[in-house]
């Protein structure tokens, strides 16, 4: 007679060895995803200066990612310079100190707000529009038609959309600041009772070109990151609704997480 | 029926439009297509029918280089295009048009700026010669003048594969692949999507390639029959070749349809 051993059961893997399965795996997708959007960046450096020259799409997108955002980034803009006049006032009557609310708030906008808050209102307004679109189109196979009729769908799709990222951005970035100094001046003036000699005055002395230069330079390097993102994210979506939707989402998070990291990294950089 | 009898693999007499050799893809741990072998010859519709799954999409997108293969060769023309970077496979890819499965028209798009899409990119016709071009395929595929500013979301199925066909035409290409036509049709607009075909093949004189699962619309327009099962082509021939075929897969599928017929 002969005798098996039992055979033992697997172990079903430990809380801790799920963790730290479950951190790899992010790890990797997130090295993953910044490996494919280095790539596609390159590709479509390469084929933005590859005729044929598609300008009549370049200037759709501009107008889309652009002039469409002029309305909402305005308007944030205006109301966050009010609202940041507001609550620096309270704090600098502390001091006696009004007079810098001025220099405050244009410091602040110019280099740091305009710049972040134009990228956010951008990857909500266009970035998700490009995603969901480009998704679609993968879906539906309208890519892979492109393709088959010679047509390279990086340069037609992705590059006007990508330059527009980084063309406009940078100029929503000045429309920001200028929107929000008007808020911060209207607040300042009529509401605090800082006249408007002092406001300007102030503000004059202590903003300078490297300041709005700072702001620029983030917003191009914002729009370039949310638009290659957003259009990777898409260009690569599989799984039909769903998947475009799981697409659009992570497109989103990865957006705004980029926004602030490469906020600090710039900063970092440049002082 | 445009069973004309085409030669089988090995009868030289006629140059092959397609030739694939040993193709092989795997995708992760799932063997797609194990050892794929085909010809296509100059001017014949070719019908590769098989089960979902069987990897028929795949061989298609070998064939236009949507897809690189792990080894083998997909000889169009007369050209090895697997070791095409991607200016020249832009090049091949002129000489085919592809009709897709729910057609894949540009839903940004008219009926007209689809159709005129390819013209537009590809060639420098005045206005009022791509207008000419594109209303004579139009025509070709029995799609009246008031289509033409209709966007895809308000045309039918059917009429959308029209159009389709119509855009991949509308180039005169040497070769037209048909992914799926009749999948979601009717039983006559899959009768008229297989007149489109036969139409397409003989005022345009192309080599058509027809991914298919429809055993009724297969032996209606092919001239050869390859079939798809597990990765590999198991059966290869005429309509009437294929009928005869002993091969068990081939068999299954078939009675599907004829032990019903």
């Amino acid at each position: 007679m002969t005798t098996q051993t039992p055979t033992k059961p697997a172990r079903e893997p430990g809380m801790f060895t799920q963790a730290v399965a479950g951190f790899g795996k992010g790890l990797i997708d997130v090295v993953s995803t910044i490996g494919g959007v280095v790539t596609l960046g390159l590709d479509v450096a390469r084929w933005s200066v590859r005729r044929p020259y598609r300008l009549q799409n370049l200037f759709a997108q501009l107008d889309f990612v652009g002039v469409g955002s002029i309305f909402i980034v305005g308007l944030t803009g205006l109301f966050t310079g009010m609202v940041f006049a507001l609550q620096t006032s309270e704090a600098f009557r502390l001091f006696d100190a009004e007079s810098l609310v001025g220099p405050t708030v244009a410091l602040t906008l110019t280099r740091e707000l305009a710049a972040v808050f134009s990228a956010l209102m951008v990857t909500m307004r266009a970035g998700s529009a490009m995603c969901t679109e480009l998704g679609t189109m993968r879906v539906t196979e309208q890519v892979d038609a492109l393709e088959t009729m010679a047509v390279n769908p990086v340069q037609y799709l992705l590059v006007p959309r990508v330059l527009a990222g980084l063309v406009m951005v940078p100029m929503l970035t000045i429309l920001f600041s200028t929107a929000g100094m008007s808020g911060a001046y209207f607040v300042a003036v009529t509401g605090l009772g800082i006249s408007p000699g002092t406001f300007l005055t102030r503000t004059q002395q202590w903003l300078e070109p490297a300041d709005v230069y700072e702001g620029v330079i983030k917003g191009a390097v914002f729009g370039l990151a949310v638009a290659l993102i957003c259009c990777y994210k898409g260009f690569n979506a599989s799984g039909g609704a769903k998947g475009v939707g799981q697409a659009t989402t992570e497109a989103m998070v990865a957006s705004a997480l980029s926004i602030f990291i490469l906020d600090f990294l710039v900063g970092l950089i440049l002082h | 029926m445009a069973a004309s009898g085409p030669p089988r693999d090995g009868d030289a007499a006629s140059r092959p439009m397609i030739e694939i050799v040993d193709l092989q893809k795997t995708f992760g741990e799932n063997k797609v297509l194990t050892g794929i072998n085909l010809k296509v010859p100059v001017g014949s519709t070719c019908v590769i029918l098989g089960g979902s799954g069987s990897g028929k999409t795949v061989l298609m997108k070998h064939m236009i280089g949507l897809l690189k293969p792990d080894s083998g060769k997909v000889i169009i023309d007369g050209e090895d295009i697997v070791p095409l970077g991607v200016e020249d496979l832009q090049r091949v890819r002129g000489k085919f048009g592809m009709v897709f499965q729910a057609a894949a028209l540009f839903d940004s798009m008219t009926v007209f700026e689809n159709v005129a899409f390819p013209l537009r990119e590809h060639t420098r016709l005045s206005e009022d010669e791509l207008y000419a071009k594109v209303r004579a395929k139009l025509d070709l595929m029995g799609l009246k003048r008031e289509v033409e500013s209709k966007f895809p979301s308000d045309l039918s199925g059917g009429m959308r594969k029209r159009v389709g066909l119509a855009r991949a035409v509308v180039l005169d290409p040497k070769i037209v692949l048909y992914d799926e036509p009749t999948t979601g049709l009717d039983p006559i607009t899959t009768d008229y999507v297989d007149e489109m075909i036969l139409a397409a093949q003989k005022g345009l004189g192309v080599t058509s390639v027809v991914i298919s699962h429809d055993i009724s619309s297969a032996f209606n327009v092919a001239d050869q029959i390859a079939f798809l099962s597990k990765g590999v082509i198991v059966e290869n021939g005429t309509p009437e070749q294929l009928r005869e075929s002993q091969q068990p897969a081939v068999k299954v599928f078939l009675e599907t349809w004829f032990g019903k017929n």
